[in-house]
């Protein structure tokens, strides 16, 4: 196929990528309310068309093509796009998760007001993501890092109603001055080392920051308080259970595809392409980052346990789930790293099927707490086998996806000489357990113990088939990167490419 | 041949040729009037950029009168700087005037007749006034010009009928007239003490010693009075907020900046050898702590406003500060720098702090004027609900004051980052912290707004339908400001002309 080859081969194509939901999500603020066909063709164009360029880059990086689209904003600074093995692993699931997420949307929000804002935030908050996945620099990180902030907060206070706007405020609080860190930490970085780009292995020259470690300590924990908060690491996770008063599939984009992931890949960066995971292990400052790791891996857990809510639940959840992301990129050697990175996607993947349920619960029978779900199974037996599929992932059954990260953190932390790592994953599978066992034998085993709004289906499908078809892929994929990890395209194989490839 | 002295000429008697024209007083005059002095400002801003950066400083004597006595022009790249982003902000406010104005029926009696009927000329004379400023190189002419511009700012205030107004543009009017004898004071001292009056004659002489000192102290002050710098500020709320919208836009992102450019090039190029280092940089740092104070004090009294458009107006005495941030670390070097020339990233981002200051308060400005013209009120709390009626208002408030605060991608960003930068390279945590401090705080009063804004408003009450017009000048100043944060080279390039370095 020499015409593909050719436009494989395309410079500009990162810079395609983030347009393609730009250009729709501007196109949909200005339409008017009722143009509703308008509307999700859109959204459907603009999702197909990133998910048709990203499958380019990917062929493109595979076959050895690294992308770079640059434009130069100050003397020495530029807007970089980078795309390589570890920004494509990051949009590639931006994309999919996009694409699913946005058909879900349609049919949560049918028939509810301010449609066109939504949409149109929601396309701006994944152009976001996709540019802090492909940033090129801490430079460009930064712009497109706060732009997500932004982005996202309509669509987090999307309700109006009172709680939203504290959730809004309380997002906002927590990260703008984050983001008030993070950049300080930048310019603190590029004043001091002169140099801002990702590079695999470090940018940063060792012998600077044995000149002066003080210094570069001083940088290295703002630029982790800047990531930290939209990583939800302890202590400044608590925006995050509060932000799940938002719609859904506001809470399915910040849970698995943006904003969290945004901060799991800044710390990644910060760790492996800024500072080096050589030179961090020798300033000391990864032991912190991994500490801090494991302890918000068993306070997520404790957290998830006692709370009845449960999207609420699922939050503690996240905070739990994400910090093996850091956990995994904060050891020393390439198999934890392979667990970090390979549980991005995975644990996006479950975790969004998990939303993906909670919200067909709260929507089709308004059933919202872990007490009311009572015999759910019978009325919903396809949501819930999805929502099954996934919570026994999140606890690291084989074969499903999240046992694959769990595996490759333990042995990782052992060759690492992190033994450490075991207890705690130990710990958390157990509290994993703990929190989701009594969800699914409540769900499947008990009879019915709450009043449903619709004790009947409507037609042969238990559920608007918009929102149960993207909970149903979710899960299959999920199921499917577990028992297809060791071929090349499963995101464990791409993994691989980008730790054994050298791309970290 | 030179093109400059053409577009001197345009750029001063082109405004000031449509005042006459507009003082004629029918609509058509005014609108010509308007369109003439738009017209000729951005051909001679176009004209006098590429002249600049073609043969770099232009030198001129108006009508071949050598020195003393003829009147001296010099452009480099800081007045074209100047002039040009007056042009843009000029002509857009001019643009929204003439829809602001538009709904007056009778040009001749009614009191809201003052506001239409001598907006414009007043205006246009302000405008010659500026650039007047910017391309003058002798003390005396720009003495004549302060005054000009002085006079018709305050007739500006004046001319919304209220005792308010009227006595906030009295106290304006003393205060310009006090500020410019201070300023006339100096200028004899200097030409009792050198004999001249030219600039660059003066530069060349570098003065020093006592009468030098007290004449720059003396036209310093007077300078920053008009500047409004704190504790010299107290002025500026009651005139900015009290003008009508068009002319708030002016003053406050506008004319605040001439006499700041004026205090420029006294301290930056004319007096920048000649005064004993430990006393210049003494009085450098008192400049920068002045600046730090006004932009904590001004934004703490913003948030504590009730009127929107005095919550704006505290806004410009706080950012002001941020200009006075500059001078302290204007002094510090970066290791290896030149030691002849000021820093560079301060220069850099002072200046460009001015211009994103410019757009973005005009945007703020304009889009408020849109916002109080439909509920006629000025209160921050009648605005509630306003950002479902107006969103391209409320959009255009936005992104100016998120540009105040630094957030990317926008020019106020990019000027953040570089004066963190020139703080940073000098290891100035202290400069750092306030910085990033000021952003926060500026985000505080500027999401109150949005709070207000974005409710929901339960009791319909009338609503004024705004110009569309008024609409798109505000959106077109915001979309501009977010186009110079990803776009700083040019800007600065034009700048570099000249340097940022004393004078021989």
């Amino acid at each position: 196929m020499p015409l593909l080859t050719g436009f494989a081969e395309w410079e500009t194509l990162p810079l395609l990528v983030v347009l393609s939901s730009f250009a729709p999500g501007v196109v949909i603020m200005f339409l008017r309310e009722d143009q509703r066909g308008l509307r999700t063709t859109l959204n459907m164009i603009g999702a197909t068309l990133k998910l048709l360029l990203v499958g380019l880059m990917l062929t493109g990086v595979a076959a050895g093509i690294e992308y770079r689209w640059a434009m130069t904003v100050l003397p020495g600074l530029e807007l970089v796009l980078i795309g390589d093995a570890l920004a494509l692993l990051f949009v590639t699931l931006s994309a999919v998760l996009w694409m699913v997420t946005t058909i879900y949307a349609i049919g949560y929000l049918e028939g509810s007001p301010n449609r066109t804002r939504f949409f149109g935030f929601f396309s701006l908050c994944v152009t976001a993501t996709t540019g802090v996945a492909m940033a090129g620099d801490l430079f460009t990180f930064v712009i497109f890092y706060e732009a997500l902030t932004w982005t996202t907060y309509p669509l987090v206070v999307h309700r109006g109603s009172e709680a939203a706007i504290r959730a809004g405020r309380l997002y906002l609080i927590y990260t703008l001055t984050a983001g008030a860190l993070l950049i300080v930490g930048a310019v603190g970085l590029y004043a001091s080392a002169g140099t801002l780009e990702f590079v695999a292995g470090g940018a940063i020259d060792p012998q600077l920051v044995h000149e002066n470690p003080g210094r570069y300590l001083i940088i290295f924990f703002l630029l982790l308080g800047g990531v930290g908060v939209k990583a939800a690491l302890f202590p400044v996770h608590g925006w995050l259970p509060v932000a799940m008063v938002a719609p859904a599939p506001v809470s399915a984009l910040l849970h698995a595809v943006a904003v969290v992931k945004a901060g799991a890949f800044g710390v990644i960066r910060l760790l492996h392409s800024v500072f080096g995971i050589e030179l961090a292990t020798e300033m000391g400052v990864a032991a912190v980052v991994a500490a801090g790791a494991a302890f918000t891996i068993v306070y997520g857990s404790l957290r998830a346990l006692t709370q009845d809510d449960l999207k609420r639940r699922l939050a503690f959840s996240t905070v739990s789930q994400l910090s093996y992301i850091t956990l995994g990129a904060a050891l020393l050697l390439p198999l934890a790293h392979i667990g970090g990175l390979v549980h991005l996607v995975h644990q996006g993947l479950m975790k969004i099927t998990l939303f993906f349920c909670a919200g067909i619960l709260a929507e089709t029978i308004s059933v919202k707490r872990v007490s009311e779900m009572g015999g759910v199974g019978r009325r919903l037996p396809l949501t819930m086998i999805a929502f099954t599929v996934a919570a026994l992932g999140m606890i690291g059954l084989p074969p499903i996806a999240g046992f694959v990260s769990k595996w490759h953190l333990g042995l990782g932390g052992i060759e690492s000489g992190a033994e450490w790592i075991i207890p705690v994953l130990l710990a958390s599978s157990l509290l994993n357990a703990a929190y989701f066992l009594p969800i699914l034998r409540t769900a499947w085993f008990d009879p019915q113990n709450a009043e449903w709004n619709a004790a009947e289906r409507e037609s042969w499908l238990e559920a608007d088939w918009r929102l149960l078809w993207p909970a149903l892929i979710t899960a299959g994929i999920a199921l499917g990167s577990g028992l297809f990890a060791n071929t090349a395209w499963s995101p464990l194989g791409w993994t691989r490419l980008i730790v054994y490839g050298g791309g970290l | 041949m030179s093109g400059a002295p053409l577009w001197t000429t345009v750029a001063v008697m082109g405004p000031l040729v449509a005042g006459i024209v507009a003082l004629a007083g029918g609509r058509r005059a005014l609108q010509s009037g308007l369109v003439l002095g738009s017209a000729s400002s951005l051909a001679a801003a176009w004209g006098l950029a590429h002249t600049i950066m073609d043969e770099g400083v232009v030198r001129h004597l108006l009508g071949g009168w050598g020195r003393p006595l003829g009147i001296e022009l010099y452009v480099d790249g800081l007045a074209a700087v100047m002039i040009s982003v007056t042009a843009v902000v000029g002509s857009v406010v001019s643009w929204y005037s003439s829809a602001y104005f538009g709904d007056v029926a009778d040009l001749r009696e009614s009191p809201a007749a003052r506001g239409a009927r001598f907006f414009a000329p007043l205006w246009l004379f302000l405008w010659s006034a500026m650039n007047g400023i910017y391309v003058s190189g002798d003390m005396f002419n720009l003495y004549v010009m302060m005054e000009v511009l002085g006079l018709s700012a305050a007739a500006i205030v004046t001319l919304a009928v209220t005792r308010k107004a009227t006595l906030a543009g009295m106290r304006y009017l003393f205060i310009s007239l006090a500020g410019s004898m201070l300023f006339l004071l100096g200028v004899a001292l200097l030409y009792a003490e050198y004999g001249t009056l030219s600039l660059e004659e003066l530069a060349a002489m570098n003065p020093g010693g006592a009468t030098a000192g007290w004449a720059l102290s003396a036209m310093t002050v007077g300078l920053l009075a008009k500047t409004a710098l704190f504790p010299l500020h107290s002025w500026l709320p009651p005139a900015h907020a009290g003008a009508p919208a068009p002319g708030s836009a002016i003053l406050s992102a506008l004319v605040v900046k001439a006499s700041f450019y004026v205090i420029v090039r006294l301290w930056m190029h004319v007096f920048g050898y000649g005064l004993p280092a430990a006393e210049a940089e003494g009085a450098l740092l008192i400049l920068g702590t002045l600046g730090g104070i006004a932009i904590i004090w001004g934004s703490l009294l913003a948030l504590r406003q009730v009127s929107l458009k005095r919550l704006i107006a505290y806004s410009t005495v706080a950012q002001i500060g941020y200009l006075f941030v500059m001078f302290p670390l204007l002094a510090e070097l970066a290791p290896g720098a030149d030691p002849d020339a000021w820093n560079l990233n301060a220069w850099n981002g002072g200046i460009y702090h001015l211009i994103a200051h410019a757009l973005a308060k005009a945007a703020m400005f304009l889009a408020a004027g849109s916002m109080t013209y439909a509920v006629a009120d000025d209160a921050i709390e009648s605005i509630s609900g306003v950002a479902h009626r107006l969103p391209m208002s409320f959009l255009a408030f936005g992104l100016g004051g998120l540009s105040l605060a630094g957030i990317p991608p926008s020019a106020g960003y990019v000027s953040k980052w570089l004066l963190l930068n020139a703080a940073l390279e000098s290891g100035q945590w202290f400069w750092a912290g306030l910085i990033a401090l000021g952003g926060l705080l500026t985000l505080a009063y500027v999401l109150m707004v949005g709070r207000y804004a974005v409710q929901i408003r339960h009791s319909p009450e009338p609503f004024r339908t705004v110009p569309r017009r008024m609409e798109w000048a505000a959106i077109t100043l915001a979309v501009l400001t977010v186009a110079l944060g990803l776009r700083a080279v040019e800007p600065l390039a034009l700048l570099s002309i000249g340097g940022a370095r004393p004078w021989p």
